[in-house]
């Protein structure tokens, strides 16, 4: 018993809660007569639309910047890559390639604003990178009004002026990652480009994490004192890996938005930071610490709960419920994470 | 000349303020009666939430993001009185005495979680209003109708349970403020309205001075030093909570009364966000807030609400861009004060390290 007990400690209670309840679930969904390839097609399309968007959230809490709540910094920057590349009439391929090219640079120079504002209030991250994303979403509902866009495909019909709320990709980079050496199995689809892409940047993170200055960012993350008696720049560092974290989050909306297929703007990045943070807390990580594999783990627990309950309640009990699922979960796995670290710190003492 | 520039610079958030309603009023073209009327209007229906606001401040816990748990409670009180079919100020009334019960498990539940999380209370506070609203809707959309028993279908949804979207407060709507009232020159003055608020302004003054009021300021100045002089800071930490999801509650009673509709899903997470920024705008700060700011609150950042949408439509011509503004300033004051807060945090704090090195110093002198 005991030792039960201790496993469930070291594994996280909320994990292991969710853990079960979709072991629960696989095993009710033959039962709902769902059909299982058509379910893991769902929870692995979903998984590369969210895995770089969770993947953003890990040089911040190495540097000790905790979780980024100011994820909507980077999907705006994304979000403005995006339009750019459509504006400027390129198609396919490179309209991907080129909305990534734009973002990059605006979302190192959104990050380093933000990174230079996150040292001026060292503790305080967590609250003011929330306001810091509303506030960066709300400006920017107003600028997709008056900035001048002029494409056809993208501004209202009947004014002529302001982007629409979504944008459709046909024709753009709408599953341009996704449909790369698809592999089909009976209703299993297995979207291989974009779990590549996903690969290759986790294994650069991963690479970037043990060099030289990716130690030290760790290092400045896990015991500021020791790593400013080291001689290591801690501001320096710290704004590194916001700016990191932004052009994560600007490369994962692209990402998101060719498996989507669609552009959304205005308000609708507000709600994205919350599962991208839960996410990862759910893969094992806490506010101080996390790795590629947390990531992985998590982003697959997380879209597994939320596309496979609704799924299996809508089949069984023909009840909707995905939404207030999804906002119980996320949430409490964050105040959970929140509430838990300070235990922590009690028994150390 | 120095005291000057030390006012302007602790009271920087209103100054911005004065001007932009300052600029943005004749532009607008409103009169004065209307914007006043609106004003009076926009008083009677925040100023109690925003006095809920207080309590946890001067408890050390900053900014209670958690407010919106006691607007849910209102809600849902409000929402089963209206099944039991109770009209006019029975209505109101009842509606608060059901909502402290609901308002005490949920305060009671923000202050444990709070207490498992000291010094990031506001983030915390502010991720349990999130998950709380999840359990909202959850009970308000699937459950009532269903589990609870709603008699009324005008309530329901169409397909027989959860709650409408909208619920219309038909014959409560304005009671409380049509009471006792009277016009001055077109402007209605909800008299009892600014009672209950005066009201309750002085139960905060007079809770300041009591045993339980001393207890949670020397809580909110020093948790360790409260705890040395046998205050159970726990317990004064949850007691300040429910007192102020109680009054939040209580609040979102005479805030819907005034509206005269209930949106459902969506009326309290707003009605926090805008509390929050109106207190701010009146040049609270995460730790210090009082009565007066409150009041100064609400009429600036009442002010630009009124005039803003026409103002933006009179100099862009989309009405759209007016909507956005009011939400980016909102947004814009709670970031910049929470700066502000911060950073003047970091520099007391090594102030107070520069003041005991130099203590020090002089100590190793004098030997």
């Amino acid at each position: 018993m005991q030792k039960i007990k201790s496993i469930i400690e070291s594994y996280g209670l909320p994990r292991t809660i969710i853990t079960c309840f979709i072991i629960l679930m696989f095993c009710l969904a033959p039962v709902a007569q769902i059909n299982m390839g058509a379910l893991m097609s769902n929870v692995l399309n979903r998984f590369v639309m969210n895995a770089i968007l969770v993947l953003a959230m890990v040089p911040m809490v190495h540097s000790g910047c905790g979780l980024n709540f100011g994820l909507p910094l980077g999907i705006e920057a994304g979000l403005l890559g995006a339009t750019l590349s459509v504006e400027f009439g390129f198609t396919g391929v490179t309209s991907f390639v080129m909305a990534i090219v734009f973002a990059i640079p605006i979302a190192t120079v959104f990050g380093l604003i933000y990174g230079l504002l996150l040292n001026k209030i060292k503790g305080g991250e967590m609250m003011i990178a929330t306001y810091v994303g509303f506030s960066i979403v709300s400006l920017m509902c107003i600028m997709w009004l008056i900035l001048p866009y002029h494409s056809p495909n993208m501004v209202w019909g009947y004014s002529g002026n302001g982007l629409r709320t979504t944008i459709t990709l046909e024709g753009y980079y709408s599953r341009i990652l996704s449909d790369l050496f698809k592999i089909e199995i009976g209703k299993l689809v297995i979207p291989t480009g974009a779990i590549l892409f996903f690969a290759l940047l986790a294994l650069i993170i991963w690479a970037f994490l043990h060099t030289k200055t990716g130690t030290a960012m760790t290092a400045v993350g896990s015991n500021p004192t020791f790593a400013k008696a080291a001689g290591i720049n801690i501001d320096k560092i710290r704004t590194l890996s916001v700016v990191m974290s932004t052009i994560l989050g600007a490369i994962g909306i692209i990402v998101y938005e060719q498996a989507f297929g669609y552009i959304q703007l205005y308000t609708a990045p507000i709600s994205m930071a919350m599962p991208a943070v839960a996410a990862i807390l759910l893969g094992g990580a806490s506010v101080n610490k996390a790795t590629i594999f947390n990531v992985v783990i998590g982003t697959i627990l997380y879209q597994g709960i939320v596309t496979v309950t609704p799924a299996v309640m809508n089949a069984l009990i023909a009840l909707d419920i995905s939404d207030v699922i999804r906002n119980i979960v996320s949430n409490g796995v964050i105040l959970y994470a929140l509430t838990r670290k300070i235990e922590e710190g009690k028994k150390r003492r | 000349m120095k005291k000057v520039l030390e006012l302007l610079k602790n009271n920087l958030v209103p100054i911005m303020f004065i001007i932009i309603c300052a600029i943005s009023i004749p532009i607008s073209g409103f009169s004065t009666s209307y914007i006043l009327n609106e004003l009076m209007s926009r008083l009677g229906r925040n100023a109690f939430l925003i006095l809920s606001l207080l309590i946890p401040i001067m408890a050390g816990m900053g900014l209670n993001f958690g407010m919106t748990l006691g607007a849910m409670a209102g809600e849902i009180a409000l929402i089963l009185v209206y099944d039991w079919q109770i009209w006019g100020i029975p209505n109101l009334i009842l509606s608060c005495i059901i909502s402290i019960p609901i308002s005490v498990v949920l305060g009671w539940f923000c202050g444990k979680m709070l207490n498992l999380a000291k010094n990031r209370e506001m983030v915390t506070s502010y991720i349990i209003s999130y998950f709380m609203n999840g359990i909202y809707i959850l009970v308000v959309l699937y459950l009532m109708g269903s589990v609870i028993p709603i008699k009324h279908s005008d309530l329901l949804l169409a397909r027989g349970y959860g709650i409408r979207n909208a619920v219309n407060l038909t014959t409560s709507r304005q009671c409380l403020d049509n009471a006792i009232s009277f016009k001055i020159g077109g402007i209605k003055i909800p008299v009892l309205t600014l009672i209950i608020i005066f009201l309750m302004c002085l139960f905060i003054v007079w809770f300041r001075k009591t045993k339980l009021g001393q207890d949670m300021r020397a809580v909110g100045q020093d948790m360790e030093v409260a705890r040395e002089a046998g205050i159970d800071v726990e317990k004064t930490r949850i007691i300040a909570m429910i007192m102020s999801t109680v009054m939040a509650g209580f609040g979102m009673v005479i805030y819907l009364q005034n509206l005269g509709t209930i949106e459902t899903y969506s009326s309290h997470s707003n009605v926090g966000m805008f509390a929050i920024a109106a207190l701010l705008v009146g040049g609270a700060s995460v730790d210090k807030a009082s009565i007066g700011n409150v009041f100064v609150g609400v009429v600036l950042f009442h002010t630009l609400f009124i005039v803003a949408p026409t103002v933006a439509t009179k100099i862009t011509g989309d009405s759209m861009i007016g909507e956005y503004f009011r939400v980016f300033v909102s947004y814009a004051v709670i970031t910049i004060a929470l700066i502000m807060y911060e950073i003047k945090k970091r520099r007391q704090k090594s102030d107070a390290g520069r003041l005991l090195a130099e203590a020090q110093q002089n100590k190793e002198e004098n030997k």
